[in-house]
């Protein structure tokens, strides 16, 4: 089984990236889970057809400690195996916390038990890695590749570089290890080969370049991934194409990150100068 | 057999001592511990780095913000609800370890032998604990029916962000009784101390002037910064009681939260834990005009002249005849016991690493039995309390002080005191002086060696080279040194002992002091395998 954690600035596009492209490994016969780390709980809305679960929290909070498996994972498209983490309301609590706890319960219940022969766990995390909480998907034992979701935009490029701090962090104890960078265009200039030259500084390869287009929108609000709501489309088979890339990587990687000066280098060698 | 050293002609140079304590430390640490190591000179105005960070790695006898807020300070008044925030291990460890006593009268409410606490369990950290604080503040409510309920944060209150206050204010209104909570998260200052200072604000802020009660006496004061620990406080008011002065409020021996919302009708504040009150003192002297002074009721001399000072300030005859009275009917008991003490302890040895002012306080007691205090240093003071107040202006106010809050504090006009305003001016051309507190280091001994917030290396190193007779700490250290064959006093619980304070409290200690000093068996204890091998094995030629 492999274990995969999505990382990426806020709003990047991580869950629907995720989503998109679980739907391809699905479509290409793998067994997939999908855990969300992140307290909205929409990272499975696509594959459920809505925000139909109750998360591992919430479950936990109702019902005590006697939670069974089946309270928590649901089966979406395809037979992926869907859980939502959850968390508390925004501004009270502490979602890293809830993390680390819904983790531990799943790990306890047998949710990667042989029975369930799953090939993939997708691992959505929310944002940066702001706490401990939020890297406890990379700890040791847990997901072992990361996958940075990224666009050309400098904020996205410096989530990404600062996440990749947490990976060298968490690789030098654990065998956690970094995939590869999923660019998600937003149309910046010279998108793709600055993704491209990011990915060679910190020691990795740009795994896939998704253009941007609105029928991933459009199947949003559909409640669907593009596969399941439009398969002919082109954005479908960007889809699968990264799903394909993801399934046949063999580069696994600590990465270098870069210093800001560097950083900024490459923002103005490629983007703004060029 | 521990060869004693001779100091009738005065202590040794320890600066030899430092040099090897600090010889071991890393060179930023050597640096710094330094700063916290004074060989003493009375003579001279020497400083000290106190309340700072202690060293991670360092075994402090410190405690925590926590601690010093709902342990020492909030922990002895009975008619609150003291409800801790925060997992239970937070509320247990906090539950009356001082052994502050408390007498209520017949029907009145105690809740100090409860332990009140939210038992915050994982959920409540993920989804916040707010819910369940308004929860256990309304079944304490239900179940006693209090005046007023304290909330106390602990640690991941802080982290998570509960608004403890905001709950406080909530609940205030729905249930129309006085609650406050204090953030006083175990993390926010450098020692206990930063606890106090946050205990000070809240009262002074959500009590103090709540009841302007008509006057009850000639002569009303307030007692500041005695805990009533082992009874201490009862020694005192018995003679406050005899001497026809009215004690409106302790802070916060035997007290209750009633007394302190009346206590600033007092015409005086005496001060006996300077460190740990001083801050009410000072706000209370600002808004109603009320003076300080400080007083000592640890040691008969001490006590006398305390008394002494307080007859002075209100400068009444009688009240002063019957002062002499007391002091005079009470030093002949004293003297009785310290005669016949006082031969068997003469000489002998002391070390006081306590506190924050009972380091000082306590030389007092083992002055009047002929002791020699080598070493003291306190926990949690501040440069004040060693060098004395003229050195505030000159402290450095570092960002851990800045971290808590510092109230603005305005006159009261309808109740401010023009008239103690005028007695004190009057009082002070006279020579008697108010706020007057001159530190730990002036009365020390030359070569005396005062260390703040000691740690056990330094402990170790202070046995070895001054083999005191007695060590006066907490139970962190106990057991460690007892362990060197010395008896240690306890001075935070006194063991299981008290009251200390006053004559009575004088006698206690004399006693005190005879029982664990005038024998040898501290002495004759020694660890079996100093003597013996503990494995006897042969080694032989050809093997």
């Amino acid at each position: 089984m492999r274990k995969i954690a999505i990382y990426g600035k806020g709003g990047i596009g991580k869950s629907t990236t995720t989503q998109n492209t679980v739907a391809g490994l699905v479509e290409a016969g793998k067994n997939v889970k999908v855990v969300g780390c992140d307290p909205k709980a929409d990272s499975t809305r696509l594959l459920l057809g809505g925000l139909a679960q109750k998360t591992v929290l919430d479950t936990l909070r109702e019902e005590g400690e006697d939670v069974e498996l089946e309270d928590i994972v649901k089966e979406g498209y395809g037979g992926v195996r869907c859980v939502e983490s959850g968390g508390p309301e925004p501004g009270v609590g502490c979602a890293g916390r809830g993390i680390i706890t819904s983790i531990n319960l799943l790990e306890q219940l047998g949710a990667w038990d042989e029975q369930f022969k799953i090939d993939y766990t997708f691992y959505d995390v929310l944002g940066d890695v702001v706490c401990g909480g939020f890297a406890m998907p990379i700890r040791e034992g847990k997901a072992q590749e990361i996958y940075i979701v990224v666009s050309g935009e400098m904020m996205a490029m410096y989530a990404a570089n600062n996440i990749c701090k947490g990976i060298k962090k968490y690789a030098q104890a654990g065998g956690v290890r970094l995939g590869g960078l999923i660019c998600n265009s937003r149309k910046v200039d010279n998108e793709r080969e600055m993704i491209e030259e990011l990915a060679k500084r910190l020691g990795t390869k740009m795994i896939h370049f998704v253009p941007r287009d609105n029928m991933v929108q459009r199947a949003e609000i559909n409640r669907k991934t593009v596969i399941d709501f439009e398969p002919e489309h082109n954005q479908a088979d960007e889809y699968r194409a990264l799903a394909k890339a993801i399934d046949e990587n063999d580069l696994f990687v600590i990465p270098e990150p870069l210093a800001i000066d560097e950083l900024e280098k490459l923002l103005i060698d490629f983007g703004i100068a060029s | 057999m521990v060869i004693k050293k001779d100091y009738t002609n005065g202590l040794p140079d320890p600066s030899e001592l430092k040099n090897e304590i600090l010889a071991k430390y890393p060179r930023k640490v050597a640096k710094k511990r330094a700063k916290a190591m004074v060989v003493n000179d009375p003579e001279e105005q020497q400083e000290i780095a106190a309340n700072i960070r202690t060293i991670p790695g360092i075994i402090t006898q410190r405690g925590c913000t926590y601690a010093g807020c709902k342990g020492v300070v909030l922990g002895p008044t009975r008619d609150i609800i003291n409800l801790v925030h925060g997992p239970i291990g937070c509320s247990f460890y906090a539950w009356l370890t001082r052994r502050n006593q408390t007498r209520p009268t017949e029907g009145e409410e105690n809740f100090m032998t409860y332990a009140f606490s939210t038992d915050m369990q994982d959920e409540n950290i993920v989804f916040g604990g707010e819910e369940k604080l308004k929860e256990a503040i309304r079944e304490a409510f239900d179940m006693f029916k209090p005046k007023s309920i304290g909330i106390f944060s602990t640690c991941p209150v802080g982290l998570i962000g509960d608004d403890v206050h905001a709950v406080a204010r909530e609940m205030k209104a729905e249930l129309g009784i006085n609650i406050f909570g204090f953030s006083c998260e175990g993390y926010r200052g450098v020692s206990q101390s930063a606890g106090h200072h946050i205990a000070n604000n809240g009262i002074f802020k959500h009590v103090v002037g709540n009841d302007n009660r008509e006057r009850t006496g000639k002569f009303q004061v307030n007692l500041m910064g005695e805990y009533n620990i082992g009874g201490d406080a009862f020694e005192i008011e018995r003679i406050f009681e005899e001497i026809g002065v009215t004690l409106l409020s302790t802070y916060s021996g035997n007290s209750t939260v009633e007394s302190f919302a009346y206590s600033h009708t007092a015409d005086l504040n005496m001060v006996m834990c300077h460190r740990s009150i001083n801050y009410i003192a000072e706000m209370m002297e600002e808004k109603y005009g009320i003076p300080w002074v400080k007083v000592n009721f640890i040691g008969a001399e001490s006590t006398a002249k305390s008394l002494r000072k307080l007859a002075d300030y209100f400068g009444d005859k009688e009240l002063s005849a019957k002062v002499e009275e007391v002091i005079k009917r009470e030093y002949a008991k004293v003297k009785a016991v310290a005669d016949v003490i006082r031969p068997k302890v003469e000489g002998k040895l002391a070390m006081m690493f306590v506190g924050g002012s009972r380091a000082h306080h306590y030389q007092d007691l083992f002055n009047e039995l002929g002791m020699k205090t080598v070493s003291a240093g306190y926990e949690f003071a501040h440069r004040d309390d060693y060098e004395g107040r003229e050195v505030i202006p000159d402290i450095k106010i570092d960002a851990d002080t800045r971290n808590i809050e510092d109230l603005v504090v305005e006159k009261d006009e309808t109740h401010y005191r023009e008239d103690l305003v005028k007695k004190k001016a009057e009082l002070e051309k006279t020579g008697y002086t108010f706020k007057d507190y001159q530190g730990m280091m002036p009365e020390m001994k030359k070569n005396s060696l005062v260390i703040d917030d000691v740690n056990h290396w330094e402990t170790e190193k202070l046995i070895e080279f001054y083999k005191p007779d007695v060590f006066c700490a907490g139970i962190k250290e106990k057991y460690v040194v007892q362990k060197y064959g010395v008896p240690l006093k306890q001075l935070h619980s006194y063991d299981y002992g008290g009251p200390y304070a006053a004559f009575g409290g004088a006698i206690n200690f004399y006693k005190e002091m005879e029982r664990m000093l005038a024998t040898d068996i501290w002495k004759l204890v020694d660890a079996p395998w100093k003597h013996e091998p503990e494995i006897v094995g042969c080694v032989t030629a050809d093997a």
